[in-house]
């Protein structure tokens, strides 16, 4: 979708001697520490992940680490509980990223409208709770979900209704919440900004045309701003494959959540519960792979529809 | 990696607000030329409903903060006691004294931590992000392509998933429990990088760089000299978003540190939440705990809204 702007012609084929000392002094430290921090720990993971420990003798003694192959990885994909955990994440997408994106979308249009008032303020308001540290903003809601400390359960009662925020049945609902609360805004955002893109003859033209505001929205200005919607989509895929911080907050009152519902939460118990580094390590890999083909889907998804 | 290739790049300087060397229109000076004057009620009914949805959304995302900032400035009975929204006694500075005081006023050294991380892990990580941005934007060199699309790569690894990797090597390096632990990792933002090199590409002509060679200045003397302080603002966004990064992390610091005393805030508040179901008078410690940490961050987001547009506008327009 780029805005056709002359592209600056490559003025030389090679870097000229002293740029190239200069190129080396400012690309090192960036990727002396990408290796270190990202490339370095992935492949001491698929190193320990071929290891086990193993009690030695009669189990006194202490364990020692004994190879064992792909042992570690057929563990972790026969174990229930972390194929559920990708279950977990992949009901959670199917409900959450409609109701995130496509209400980031709708906000994002109607503040784009002819009609809004106030954008700058707005835009503030809903951006906000992207400010505040995932963590916080689970405990924040946790509370507002604790009936007694509540206003929220208090005005539903008022209205006569009943709704258990811990309970087995809005567990989800409740955690999903939160992560609209967070992102919705954050990608409101991103969507407006793309949509002041849109070529304002083309706007001129249609309203010139007869065509509404609807019309306009989604036969204009959503094809404008189609491969942000794609990238934001893909973004919250990754996000959701390493969803932590509100299951693991949220499980501490809703019980049925359980301990492993999201696949980092199995992760970070075969570590640091039941110290089977092998294990961890594994599934880490495990889920690595998971968030590369789904973000390869996406793309490619995402991509077909551009050039079609 | 074709996943993010670059082909609309070029689009985004034009639409940078803030930008010092085009006059380009901001997002939101967009002259709104295009209202129409017909149906005047049936405008007015879709002015109220769409003016009305947005009020609600907005109340939907301030309301969690509203209350917090209510909730903090009362005491435990009242809490429990007073609606969510009616005021109860004033309470808020015995409240802070309380957070500032608790098990041995450990809050004061999360707060202290977590800006150490924050603040000295961001100004380096920007740096080097803005130093790798500008060399991709600026230079030709050998696998130049296949470097930036190792970068972009780097994006979409989830920080999460690598976490415990990081936690093996770092155990294995002796490196768990201390500073470095949390630090070391935050250097490292392939996001930044990409949004250094848009910038990069928007603020500094390369007319300025055949000046400044013109002038006999030795490349990297430019780019201290010349470069760097055109790239102010593309630097504070980049800063921004680092700082809001390693303030909001939590994963990994929850992996990494075993000592209370290294903790960063959220850390901290995060382990006060654990107790309150048996022990409801840390409901306040919370509370307010969560409130101070996020006042900062609440204020630096008002006070820096362009630079934050800016990059969320360049990370838009792909």
């Amino acid at each position: 979708m780029a805005v056709p702007l002359a592209r600056t012609p490559r003025r030389r084929a090679a870097a000229r001697p002293g740029q190239r000392g200069a190129v080396t002094v400012l690309l090192v430290p960036f990727f002396a520490l990408f290796g270190l921090v990202m490339v370095a720990p992935i492949g001491y993971a698929v190193w320990m992940s071929l290891f086990q420990e193993r009690s030695s003798g009669l189990g006194f003694g202490g364990t020692e680490r004994v190879f064992s192959g792909l042992g570690n990885y057929s563990r972790a994909l026969s174990d229930p509980a972390f194929r559920t955990s990708f279950l977990h994440i992949a009901v959670y997408c199917v409900a959450y990223i409609p109701v995130m994106i496509g209400g980031a979308l709708v906000l994002a249009l109607l503040l784009d409208s002819a009609l809004s008032r106030a954008k700058r303020f707005l835009q503030l308001a809903l951006f906000l709770p992207h400010a505040v540290p995932s963590m916080i903003a689970a405990i924040i809601w946790i509370y507002l979900y604790t009936p007694g400390l509540s206003p929220v359960t208090g005005w539903i009662e008022s209205l006569g209704g009943n709704w258990a925020f811990f309970s087995a049945d809005h567990a989800l609902s409740s955690m999903i919440n939160i992560a609209v609360w967070q992102w919705i805004g954050y990608n409101m955002v991103i969507f407006y900004a793309a949509l002041q893109a849109v070529p304002r003859e083309t706007l001129e033209a249609a309203v010139v045309d007869g065509a509404g505001e609807l019309r306009i929205a989604w036969q204009i200005k959503v094809p404008v701003i189609r491969s942000s919607v794609v990238l934001t989509l893909l973004f919250t895929c990754v996000g959701a494959v390493q969803l932590f911080n509100e299951p693991k907050i949220l499980s501490s009152r809703a019980s049925s959540l359980g301990s492993t519902w999201s696949p980092t939460m199995y992760i970070f118990k075969a570590a640091f519960e039941r110290h089977d580094y092998g294990l961890a390590a594994a599934s880490s890999l495990l889920l690595a792979l998971a968030a590369a083909a789904l973000s390869f889907i996406v793309s490619r998804i995402g991509n077909r529809g551009k050039t079609a | 990696m074709s996943t993010l290739d670059l082909d609309g790049r070029q689009a985004v300087p034009g639409t940078l607000p803030a930008t010092p060397v085009r006059e380009g229109p901001g997002p939101d000076h967009r002259p709104t030329g295009r209202s129409r004057r017909r149906r005047p009620t049936g405008a007015l009914l879709s002015r109220a409903a769409v003016n009305g949805l947005l009020a609600v959304a907005a109340l939907y995302t301030l309301m969690p903060l509203a209350w917090l900032l209510i909730a903090a400035t009362k005491d435990h009975g009242d809490l429990f006691g007073t609606g969510g929204f009616t005021l109860g006694a004033f309470h808020l500075f015995d409240n802070l004294r309380a957070v500032f005081t608790a098990d041995g006023g450990i809050y004061g050294r999360w707060l202290l931590n977590s800006l150490l991380y924050s603040l000295v892990g961001s100004l380096v990580s920007t740096l080097i992000c803005v130093a790798a941005g500008y060399a991709f934007d600026k230079y030709h060199f050998a696998g130049k392509d296949k470097l930036f699309g190792v970068v972009l790569a780097g994006i979409l690894v989830p920080g999460t998933v690598i976490s415990l990797p990081m936690y093996l090597l770092a155990s294995e390096a002796g490196l768990v429990n201390t500073y470095w632990a949390v630090l070391i990792p935050s250097l490292v933002n392939p996001f930044g990088v990409y949004l250094a090199r848009v910038f990069s590409e928007g603020y500094i002509p390369n007319e300025v760089l055949e000046a400044a060679r013109m002038d006999g200045a030795g490349e990297l003397k430019t780019f201290r000299t010349v470069s760097l302080p055109m790239l102010a603002p593309g630097f504070m966004t980049i800063f921004l978003f680092s700082f809001t990064g390693s303030w909001n992390s939590f994963y990994l610091p929850l992996m990494m540190l075993n000592d209370q005393h290294l903790y960063p805030v959220g850390l901290g508040i995060y382990n006060w939440n654990t107790v309150v179901v048996n022990n409801p008078e840390y409901y306040s410690l919370a509370i307010t705990g969560a409130l101070v940490a996020v006042l900062p961050l609440i204020a630096v987001f008002i006070g820096l809204q362009r630079f934050w547009r800016s990059g969320l506008t360049a990370g838009a327009v792909k």
